[in-house]
């Protein structure tokens, strides 16, 4: 058996890192911070970098002379206004969103707008994508212009219409109006005539002033929503097609095991199986794992014959991670110096120097993205070209995989966006989609794999577990003088999962600094989830912080305050920079403000602050917790005696500087919806591995926040009016559970190091 | 075999009598709005109307349907398409996310609220407790019922 390659896994991970560094590189470049006057004449003439690095398509020829199509965004004619969303929903909100920011300056009345999913096409719309909180920075310009330009073409054609100046001419609710008159057109009375007029070069189209916005800002409801509350099809598990057949995927519960022998006859034998056969796998374990396919009249029959299927796997070169033997090892390697990755200072002698310290292993486990949508992708092969339907987050990646899977071109690849129940991360890697294009490969009509929810689980790739051994020391004033972060993370194909950097909080921020990396011999796979890196940083770092806050006896918010420092740029981003130490104060101070910070609480309650920078947004919490007496003892997952105690968290506060806001209904649910999933996470997440195999791959086992432990969040953003906006995806979840872990302490003075905090006794009430 | 969907009898000629009803919605009748999440009956995706009871598809087999009314998430609408007080909630209050778990929460809704038009908010938590929405839009949801509540709570008091 070939051994086992993390190429195209590896290859995403980069895609998604250097978008996201590109980010944390912007937030330092003029375009974040220029006044509006110079930001629009750099628009029009600057190209390159993130913001500017946009071309619009190229004007189609407007064959049908009553359709204005002035780009691929954009299409006005008899039947209406229809707006068309570029990038994939996930249910971060930009099918609405994205269109908002071309109706703003088109000038549209939104409840004219029709929003239609594009299709994938680089000419048009360049990097289609879910991934990083990049869709809003990367498209914010872009499609701004695309909306200016339609409208300047609009009121062209109403100019030579009348045989006025343009400049005597405004556009309001989807009409052209004449200055000081009652004159007025309906964008579609002028549409075919604005179709015939050349498209304006970008210097010759002004874009709004922020301040003129009417739409932008404001809270609108999903474009989806009409037909998500009445169960239209619109996920990719809703495509049915004429003589689809459904199929199922059974893959080695250890990863990376090959078939040896099976009772594959019998199963063909099954109601309803139409046909089943071995897969050898390509050996990239982003592609396609080797396994048994079935394809059958209905998703039932599949599935009963996926249950009944008897296979000898050779597990040769197959997963053998085990969690517990993984977990005595980084506690040994805990105590022993790792690989230095920064060494700023001089940490041995600022720890020599300090009477108060502070030590502290931390760690969290392995967890599952389990978007609720299980994996799925219908494929129907037809000899000379292939039609996909993929909830993906990546569905450039998602052809390219499924022309390699089936010896096609890309350009006999079709993708049809379907909506995605959840992403998270886990959609970034089509390894559904291989798998769907080398089934449809042998089938003669369509077929849709379904995925359950144990293949979701078992096959994912897991925001890896990992350890930190924290060591640091205060001054006599309780300032932070020394930090050491050694980190002790897992190496899937030897490839470490995640890395830290001297930028990694308190980077640039504490004199005497030193990280350290190690890692651990793992094979199941790794990638990105919801905020990578961050989600769980900032829980170390920033209860670390208050761990030293304590140890100097003052109060964790002046700490951190102090930490942050004078408002300057300094590390604290993906690879050490983009991070804002004055927008970090500001949301700080907004956080513990509307939090009521210092104000007397009832007994056993706690409040807890902490701050996170990642995908380029300044975000800071406030929890605020009760804590019950001490209960019975209980076993946790490692095997240790627990007492357990109830857990209320009775408000979180949000703040958060992700410059100017869209959607304002989609950003309260994006912050709403993270302080949920990162509260979830924190309590009692965990997926553990023994023998290669994940040992929690259903709900029964792997138990998320239901919605009675909803805590009441508030969220309060702050626009400077000196920033573009930027994502809101992931950006708010990482500071969640270091302020609750900070709650905790402070209401009971028990501090919690292991994520799940399930794991030392905690329930949530 | 024949069930009762959204007032409309089907003939699902010979099944597998222990097919979930989840699948025969899905696959045998195009209904494609109940969902599939996990199929051990702990998510709620799959939640449907069975004689205005809020019951989990998933593992109820299709056989034990009998003569009772299945009512999907594409039969909560009024049949001229009006949308009940929940599901204009939910626009109104942008409560989805990823929407996967949508259908199941608007019915496990509606279950309540016909039955129990004014809930208080330990019966809301009771009622909606089975069903999972892994984006966190529970707040909205509460949000969402509670407007409809306090909306027949007006009613009730003649106001």
């Amino acid at each position: 058996m070939k051994s086992l390659s993390y190429n195209t896994v590896d290859e995403i991970t980069d895609f998604v890192t250097e978008k996201i560094q590109n980010l944390d590189a912007a937030q330092n470049s003029l375009i974040f911070k220029l006044d509006r006057r110079q930001f629009l004449q750099l628009t029009g003439v600057v190209g390159g970098g993130l913001m500017l690095g946009f071309a619009l398509p190229r004007a189609r020829a407007n064959t049908n002379g009553s359709t204005f199509h002035p780009n691929g965004y954009i299409k006005i004619d008899e039947t209406g206004v229809t707006l068309y969303a570029p990038n994939p929903e996930i249910g971060q909100g930009v099918k609405t969103s994205l269109p908002m920011m071309v109706a703003e300056e088109l000038d549209v009345s939104w409840d004219d707008v029709h929003v239609v999913q594009s299709a994938i096409d680089r000419n048009a719309y360049g990097g289609q994508f879910a991934g990083g909180s990049t869709s809003t920075p990367e498209n914010y310009m872009r499609l701004r212009q695309a909306g200016a330009t339609a409208r300047a073409m609009l009121v062209q054609a109403a100019a030579e219409e009348w045989n006025v100046a343009a400049s005597t001419l405004s556009t309001k609710s989807s009409q052209v109006l004449q200055t000081g008159t009652n004159r007025k057109i309906s964008y579609q009375e002028i549409a075919s005539a604005a179709a015939a007029l050349p498209v304006p070069s970008p210097e010759n189209v002004k874009l709004k002033d922020p301040k003129q916005f009417r739409l932008l800002g404001t809270r609108v409801t999903g474009v989806d929503n009409d037909a998500l509350v009445r169960g239209e099809p619109l996920f990719g598990i809703d495509v049915t097609l004429p003589d689809m057949k459904y199929a199922a995927y059974h893959k080695c519960p250890a990863l990376g095991g090959s078939v040896i022998s099976s009772n594959i006859e019998e199963i063909k034998q099954m109601p309803g199986v139409v046909d089943a056969f071995v897969l050898e796998g390509n050996g990239n374990v982003g592609e396609l794992l080797p396994g048994i396919a079935i394809i059958a009249n209905s998703t039932w029959e599949a599935l009963q014959a996926k249950r009944a299927l008897n296979v000898e796997w050779d597990e040769s070169q197959a997963a053998k991670d085990s969690w517990t033997d993984a977990q005595k090892e980084a506690e040994r390697l805990a105590k022993e110096p790792a690989t230095q990755v920064a060494d700023n200072g001089d940490f041995d002698a600022a720890m020599n120097a300090s009477t108060a310290k502070a030590t502290g292993f931390y760690q969290y486990h392995f967890v599952t993205h389990a978007p609720l949508e299980p994996q799925n992708c219908t494929a129907h092969y037809k000899g000379d070209s292939l039609e996909l339907w993929a909830p993906t987050q990546t569905p450039g990646s998602a052809i390219g995989t499924a022309a390699k899977m089936t010896g096609l071109q890309t350009s006999q690849v079709t993708l049809h966006q379907m909506r995605c129940g959840g992403g998270f991360g886990r959609r970034l890697y089509n390894d559904f989609v291989s798998e769907a294009a080398a089934i449809a490969r042998r089938s003669k009509t369509p077929i849709k794999l379904q995925w359950t929810r144990e293949d979701d689980t078992a096959f994912d790739l897991f925001r890896a577990g990992g350890f930190h051994q924290m060591d640091g020391c205060v001054d006599d004033n309780g300032k932070v003088t020394g930090w050491r972060n050694r980190f002790i993370t897992f190496a899937p194909g030897g490839r470490p999962a995640s890395s830290v950097s001297g930028g990694v909080f308190p980077g640039g921020m504490v004199d005497n600094l030193r990280v350290e990396q190690v890692a651990l011999d793992w094979t199941n796979r790794c990638a990105a989830w919801r905020a990578p890196g961050s989600n769980v940083f900032a829980f170390v770092v920033q209860c670390f912080l208050d761990e030293l806050a304590h140890a100097g006896q003052r109060d964790p918010l002046e700490v951190l305050l102090e930490v942050l420092g004078e408002p300057r740029s300094v590390g604290g981003g993906w690879r050490g920079q983009g991070m804002h130490t004055g927008r970090a104060a500001n949301v700080v101070k907004l956080a513990a403000e509307k939090a009521g910070w210092g104000k007397e609480l009832p007994k056993n309650h706690g409040m807890g602050v902490a701050f996170y920078y990642s995908h380029a947004g300044h975000i800071a919490e406030v929890a605020e917790v009760s804590v019950g007496g001490k209960e019975d003892t209980v076993t946790n997952r490692s095997g240790d005696s627990v007492v357990r105690r109830k857990l209320t968290v009775h408000k979180v506060t949000v703040a958060a500087d992700v410059g100017p806001i869209i959607n304002l209904s989609g950003a309260e649910n994006q912050a709403e919806g993270s302080v949920i999933d990162a509260l979830s996470t924190m309590m009692d997440l965990s997926v553990t591995f023994e023998n290669g195999r994940a040992q929690q791959t259903n709900f029964d086992k792997y138990r998320m926040l239901r919605a009675s432990s909803a805590p009441a969040v508030a969220s309060h953003f702050i626009d400077t009016g000196e920033h573009s906006p930027t994502g809101l995806g992931e950006p708010v979840f990482p500071p969640l559970a270091p302020a609750v872990g900070n709650a905790i302490f402070a209401a009971c003075g028990h501090r919690v190091r292991t994520l799940p905090i399930s794991e030392e006794g905690f329930y949530l009430a | 075999m024949k069930i009762n969907v959204n007032g409309t009898s089907h003939d699902l000629g010979e099944i597998d009598p222990k097919t979930p009803l989840l699948w025969v919605l899905r696959d045998h009748l195009s209904l494609v709005g109940t969902k599939y999440g996990c199929g051990i009956s702990q998510c709620g995706a799959c939640t449907v109307l069975l004689g205005g009871e809020a019951m989990k598809s998933c593992l109820y087999p299709v056989s034990a349907v009998g003569d009772t009314q299945v009512t999907t998430i594409e039969g909560i609408a009024a049949k001229d398409g009006t949308l009940t007080p929940v599901q204009q909630a939910w626009i109104d209050l942008d409560v989805a996310q990823c929407g996967y778990c949508q259908a199941g929460q608007i019915v496990s809704a509606e279950a309540l609220l016909r039955k129990n038009p004014t809930p208080s908010d330990s019966e809301i938590d009771a009622a909606m407790d089975p069903n999972l929405c892994r984006c966190g839009t529970y707040i909205r949801i509460r949000n969402g019922i509670k407007r409809v509540a306090d909306a027949n709570k007006n009613v009730l008091n003649g106001g």
